[in-house]
């Protein structure tokens, strides 16, 4: 069974694997976030490899959207290095090369899917024909002249994916991308996803969903604050002995609190 | 900042403002309502003549402090205030993107609002109509800039509400409305000196009585840069950051 989901893998994906430490689009030493009175995440490292689709999965409050935070720069932290691309995390030259997609659609209700795309794609100096271009990849090119507020939830999240489409950023970070999406949509979307890592984007995308994991190049499974595991999900599973990425997520949360005992 | 992100901008929020026509009505039409209740409440007196300039400068304060309050404190909470931040916009382009659109919509409210009350309601005023129009606008223009300052320290849409109580009020009593400012405690008025709003009814007062539009010069500089200091101090609002 193992090797059955390790094949689908290989096949999902059809390309030379992930990129070498030497191109990591994503650089973290020594990163501490603290919320409140948590710790969010207690001294993190890091490496993202480029050109790959990574998966961030972890239950919810592991810490999987402050580390997307920090990554795209808008996270207070304590202490540690984020380097992204190449220069620190936040710095102002990447607003144009990283895009973030929040969990929470993060587009103005009151305006139509195109007002809203329009106007990004002002700020990030694209124009008509990229608009037209990420309403396509996201399906949603009949839909341009309706307001965002009367659309539903799943339909809202690719509005809100499709600005960030905007400009052909090179790395994209997506918070949860595919919640609520039904299975067709949902299918659709890890396709574009392949395709933009296909041409050269490097995407970080966040799920709870286990099951993602086979759509993956890489994953980072994350748990309190802390990354678990840091692979591919065939050698996750061989080495877990496991046939599903869930069951990997739990033997090796066993097997760190038996090493903690 | 640029040019081209901050009319981007402006032309968003009112693209906003459009496809809420319910509000865009009672921002134009509630001030007339007033201004003719008061027309009405003391016909056949000066009263009209005396207070009426300086209720039609409040107006565009008041509405465009709780317009922008809430549509920004809206910007905070959904994250498309968080999603500017990480696009190549600068923080002034924002706030200066939302003091145009409002601005525009605070010159069209003045507009009419002065039509109705000097047309219908037969309202009296000594110095010139669009030096009345004028002070109304910066008024607005501070309601927008304090509004966009005061959303950042409410977390909630019924705080947001509540900062206007807040911030404008005591300017609305110490400002010289209710009381002459020299017949004031020597406190109080030492402190309606740093009230913005102190300037803007003093040019509204000027206005009501005295034909020589030269006297509210000094006040419209003064008004003027309170609104670019609040522009600055929204602005910084605005984090990249945050926690």
């Amino acid at each position: 069974m193992a090797r059955h989901v390790a094949e689908q893998v290989r096949s999902s994906g059809g390309r030379p694997g992930p990129g070498s430490r030497a191109d990591a689009v994503v650089r973290i030493r020594g990163l501490r976030v603290v919320r409140g009175a948590t710790e969010a995440i207690r001294s993190l490292d890091l490496t993202v490899p480029g050109g790959a689709v990574v998966g961030l999965l972890g239950p919810s409050g592991s810490g999987k959207t402050t580390l997307m935070r920090a990554i795209v720069g808008v996270q207070v932290v304590a202490a540690g290095t984020v380097e992204v691309l190449g220069r620190p995390a936040g710095d102002p030259s990447l607003r144009r090369e990283v895009a973030y997609v929040t969990q929470a659609p993060s587009v103005y209700p009151d305006l139509t899917v195109g007002e809203n795309l329009r106007y990004f794609a002002t700020l990030l100096r694209t124009g008509p024909d990229d608009v037209a271009r990420v309403l396509d990849a996201v399906d949603l090119t009949a839909g341009a002249g309706r307001r965002v507020g009367t659309l539903s939830g799943g339909e809202r999240s690719r509005v809100s994916l499709a600005a960030a489409l905007l400009g052909s950023p090179r790395l994209l970070v997506l918070d949860e991308p595919t919640v609520g999406l039904d299975p067709v949509l949902r299918r659709d979307l890890w396709n574009l996803f392949g395709r933009l890592a296909a041409s050269g984007a490097s995407l970080l995308v966040s799920s709870h969903v286990m099951d993602e994991a086979v759509r993956c190049d890489r994953l980072l499974l994350m748990r309190d604050g802390a990354i678990l595991a840091d692979d591919t999900l065939a050698s996750l599973l061989e080495r877990t002995g496991t046939a599903y990425a869930e069951h990997a997520f739990l033997a090796l949360v066993e097997g760190a609190s038996e090493a903690a005992r | 900042m640029s040019a081209r992100m901050t009319l981007a901008t402006a032309a968003r929020v009112l693209r906003q403002v459009r496809h809420d026509p319910r509000t865009v009505v009672l921002i134009m039409l509630l001030p007339c309502l007033l201004i003719g209740l008061v027309a009405w409440m003391f016909d056949g007196t000066p009263v009209l003549d005396t207070i009426g300039p300086t209720l039609l400068g409040l107006f565009p304060l008041l509405v465009m402090f709780l317009v922008t309050s809430v549509t920004m404190l809206r910007e905070r909470l959904g994250g498309t205030l968080e999603r500017l931040m990480t696009l190549p916009v600068g923080r002034g382009d924002v706030v200066v993107g939302y003091a145009l659109a409002f601005g525009l919509l605070a010159t069209v409210q003045a507009v009419v609002v002065t039509f109705f009350a000097v047309v219908v309601s037969g309202m009296d005023v000594v110095g010139p109509v669009p030096a009345l129009v004028l002070v109304a606008v910066l008024n607005a223009l501070l309601g927008t800039s304090l509004g966009v300052a005061a959303s950042s320290v409410a977390r909630t849409e019924f705080q947001a509400v509540q900062m206007m109580p807040a911030i404008l009020f005591p300017q609305i009593i110490l400002g010289g409305l209710i009381l002459p400012r020299d017949q004031m405690p020597a406190l109080l008025e030492a402190i309606s000196v740093v009230l913005p709003l102190t300037y803007g009814v003093d040019a509204l007062q000027s206005l009501a009585r005295d034909p020589d539009v030269d006297a509210i010069w000094g006040d419209v500089v003064v008004i003027a840069g309170f609104v670019l200091v609040a522009l600055v101090v929204g602005a910084r609002t605005l984090r990249r950051r945050t926690a």
